[in-house]
């Protein structure tokens, strides 16, 4: 890493009680409704996105349920065609595309940045305001006549189902912008506000981890945004775009969703590999390895990452030169994914590696996203997709990269600083058994699904042939496992608010400067500006007992 | 735990291998798994080798300066890119193979609508299963006359998108008789789990007695309108002769009765009710009915013999 030493800060003396923290500097319900605080927006934003994913998660449920016996065990057709398609819509566009940059990236760029907030606090709260907007549009689609198009609203059957298109397209026209916003307002922070000292490789991997996001966020989804008004001009205005009976090409609408909506997966997996970065390294007390390998690898993967929505499409009619370029232009972004494994791999070699939650999390990530990325080369591989194109195979595999990667980096985020954003510890123990069996029960979900894919089993059935039914239903127990393994995790933390014990400033022994405030940190994050170290710099941060956490000595 | 026990054809992966792709893709998946799991067993096995030996425990200290080693580096970008280079090279291969239609095809007419199959064959003959030679290159020319479907055939690893408003073509060489499933694999709207039809390979012989049977309609009109109904135009797929709602209403006990109308008042279900809503199926549609997937017209789709068959067996029905 770098041969500039720097004196880094002792933490605060004071504690967080005498100066006051962020939770309590002001309240009421309007201090919080209409603050420009980053990090309460930030906690705001986690409240949301975890109910959102509780929501998608009881759909998985009822899903998975009724697909235990091959006909069916409790829901009509239509039923079922409204239910997957919530549960998609739910999950994508109110649960991971935000998550991770919303939820985490709020609270802690400023604070990584040693900075007192994001580059506009304003845009920052209407951007969560523009979510909150988005999700009760989709709440009224689904309480209304019911969504059966499946989240990807392909035509022309979008085009001519009873069901709220409008209402739906509208929300995720909404969304769309919350999330422009948010990028917008991160590429700025980033650009303009690092302090003296902290140049592009100074800063925290899970900082450039935000700013690839961010560049995908604001130049992929103004396309979402633009086909979603389409879709709906074609419905109410009968443009003739997509519709055949009017001259129009299905097929185009499904290059302009996949435009987006393919970028879209490394909005959703590039801030979790952020996270990774910060886990493998602060618990391995290791500095990364090959910290500018991870870093050149977030931006090649956000720029290849618009080169391939093709893939999505390679039985849908295209040319076959078209076809196989897309095809080569995926493999080329599997490479970077597979180097930041490797990386991630040997940081812990000769480091001191402590078998927290967070890190058990981390673990478990590299294990399902090795298998999510893997699974993605024989569906690049041409030959091969034809027989697995819009079968359980890709189901599999996207559960395995979406929920296997960011919703488990995620929650290994949350668990690494939860102790940073309300100040208590939790139940390490509990911590470990969730992340147990929320890996055991994600692997009996979607383990037996890559074979129902590769047998025969297409997407999107509610009923299927009885040759199949076996594996659904182990499929079915590792959904109800891997529910109460998320259930443990949430127990485990709403227990910490009530009985938690007091957090220290730096209970993993951290380097970046997050680590350096109180736990939870003051209003305005810093009294004085920090001095910017390395934010790898492990050397002489020692578990203090008497703290209750690491100090530098 | 059937799925454990092999089947002489099937695999743990695979149905049977029923095309000429289908040995190309199994072979070439089962390279592709078995290089994955060498990377997948090394990744695995150097984490839990290092949590192992590097944990944290008294006594032991690890070195907390950041590590990196060009050579590892360019050795697992390097290696992975050849091996990537290589997947996608024999992805190619078999694609162009598949997409490379052969001269001389049995040609069969594909029509995909919400939400069954229909393959016509020539001479007029419509049947709703696929009917193949062993052994012999056979083309589908298929249309969607609503929304997208998908021709998916697993046992021949083939599978192609049915995009209205154009022909999609697609061919395979069944390898093997038997009788194979077939299933929509593009999400269509309420019936997708249930489109599906079966593929029968069978021998040049097998075939040529199955054909020379189908251009030959029965001659009695209830077992001819018995067969359009429930095989060769796909109104079982619709309407049921049991009471049971599909999508359409149920055909069992409504001949000789009235029915009532979306618009109002009733009508009796009768010849002309029944000639009348196949060729223009939206004048008279039935009250409880207004929601449901408009049926298309048979207009130009139905000889006038054809129609009354049907109407025979509908009158058949009311004695059950």
């Amino acid at each position: 890493m770098s041969a500039v030493v720097t004196k880094p800060l002792v933490a605060p003396v004071e504690s967080a009680k005498e100066r006051g923290n962020f939770l309590n500097h002001t309240s009421g319900f309007l201090s919080w409704a209409l603050t420009l605080d980053h990090k309460r927006i930030g906690l705001m934003y986690l409240v949301g996105v975890m109910s959102s994913f509780l929501l998608g998660g009881v759909l998985a449920l009822i899903v998975r349920s009724h697909l235990f016996y091959a006909d069916g065990a409790f829901l009509t057709l239509k039923q079922y065609n409204q239910i997957f398609t919530l549960h998609g819509a739910v999950m994508v566009f109110l649960f991971i595309i935000p998550s991770v940059p919303a939820a985490l990236g709020n609270f802690l760029l400023p604070i990584m940045l040693g900075a007192k907030d994001v580059a506009f606090p304003r845009l920052n709260l209407s951007s969560f305001y523009l979510w909150v907007g988005g999700a009760i549009f989709f709440l009224v689609a689904m309480l209304t006549t019911g969504l059966d198009t499946g989240w990807t609203f392909y035509t022309p059957y979008s085009l001519e189902t009873t069901g709220p298109v409008v209402l739906a397209t509208m929300g995720v026209f909404i969304l769309g912008f919350s999330s422009i916003f948010t990028g917008l307002n991160f590429i700025v922070t980033i650009n303009t506000m690092r302090p003296p000292g902290m140049t592009w490789f100074r800063m925290p991997l899970f900082l450039w981890a935000i700013y690839a996001t961010s560049i995908i966020q604001v130049l992929a989804t103004p396309v979402l945004g633009i086909t979603m008004l389409l879709l709906m001009a074609e419905r109410f205005l009968g443009i003739g775009i997509f519709d055949p009976k009017l001259n129009g090409d299905p097929v185009t609408y499904q290059h302009f969703f996949w435009f987006y909506s393919h970028p879209a997966v490394y909005i959703m997996i590039l801030p979790a590999m952020g996270i990774i970065s910060e886990l493998m390294s602060v618990h391995s007390h290791k500095g990364i390895f090959g910290y500018r390998m991870i870093a050149y690898s977030s931006i090649a993967i956000a720029l290849f990452g618009f080169l391939v929505w093709g893939h999505h499409m390679f039985t849908s009619g295209m040319a076959n030169v078209t076809t196989i370029v897309f095809s080569a232009l995926t493999f080329t972004v599997s490479i970077p994914s597979a180097i930041k494994v490797f990386n991630w791999l040997f940081t812990m070699y000769k480091g001191t590696v402590s078998l927290t939650t967070p890190m058990l999390y981390a673990l478990a990530f590299l294990f399902l996203f090795t298998i999510g990325g893997l699974t993605g080369l024989p569906l690049g591989a041409l030959s091969i997709d034809r027989h697995f194109h819009d079968t359980y195979f890709v189901v599999a595999h996207f559960h395995y990269v979406m929920m296997g990667g960011t919703l488990v980096a995620f929650l290994g985020g949350i668990f690494h600083w939860w102790p940073k954003m309300v100040g208590k510890m939790y139940n390490e123990l509990g911590g470990q058994i969730s992340a147990g069996i929320v890996f055991v029960g994600f692997n009996l979900t979607f383990l037996p699904q890559f074979v129902l894919g590769t047998r025969g089993m297409p997407r999107r059935y509610a009923t299927y042939v009885p040759e199949f039914e076996f594996l659904h239903q182990l499929s079915t127990y590792g959904a109800f496992l891997l529910g109460i393994g998320l259930f443990v995790a949430l127990g485990v933390l709403i227990d910490s608010l009530i009985r938690g014990k007091k957090a220290p400033t730096n209970p993993w022994g951290g380097a970046t400067l997050e680590w350096v405030c109180s736990s939870p940190p003051p209003h305005d994050n810093f009294a004085k500006p920090p001095v910017v170290g390395d934010p790898y710099d492990f050397r002489g941060l020692e578990y203090d007992a008497r703290e209750g956490g690491y100090v530098r000595r | 735990m059937m799925f454990l026990l092999a089947d002489q054809n099937k695999t743990f992966w695979f149905p049977e291998q029923a095309s000429t792709f289908a040995p190309e893709v199994d072979w070439f998946f089962l390279a592709v798994t078995y290089i994955s799991l060498v990377f997948f067993v090394l990744i695995v096995g150097f984490m839990v080798y290092f949590m192992y030996v590097y944990r944290e425990r008294p006594g032991y200290k690890g070195s907390p300066e950041a590590v990196h080693n060009n050579a590892l580096e360019i050795g697992w970008t390097v290696v992975p890119t050849i091996i990537a280079v290589w997947i996608f090279y024999r992805g190619t291969i078999g694609f162009l193979d598949m997409m490379t239609i052969p001269a001389d095809t049995r040609d069969v007419q594909v029509v995909a609508k919400q939400w069954a199959w229909s393959f016509g064959y020539p001479n007029g003959v419509i049947d709703n299963e696929l009917h193949l030679v062993v052994n012999e290159p056979a083309k589908m020319i298929m249309r969607s006359d609503d929304v997208l479907h998908s021709l998916f055939v697993p046992a021949f690893r083939a599978k192609c998108d049915v995009v209205p408003g154009r022909y999609a073509t697609m061919w395979f060489e069944p390898t093997k008789t038997g009788t194979y499933d077939l299933f929509c694999s593009e999400y269509c709207g309420d019936q997708h789990s249930k489109m599906g039809a079966k593929v029968v390979v069978h021998t040049k012989d097998e075939y040529d007695t199955w054909f020379t049977k189908a251009q030959i309609p029965p001659s009695d009109p209830v077992e001819y309108g018995k067969l359009l109904y429930a095989k060769t135009m796909g109104c079982a797929s619709c309407h049921s002769i049991d009471g049971s709602k599909i999508v359409g209403p149920s055909f069992k006990g409504t001949w000789g009765g009235e029915v009532a109308l979306a618009s109002g008042g009733t009508v009796p279900f009768d010849e002309n009710y029944v000639r009348e809503s196949v060729l223009n199926p939206q004048a008279k549609s039935r009250a409880g009915y207004e929601k449901a997937s408009l049926m298309p017209s048979y207009q130009g789709r139905l000889k006038e013999e054809q129609i009354s068959a049907l109407i025979a067996y509908m009158k058949s029905l009311k004695s059950e």
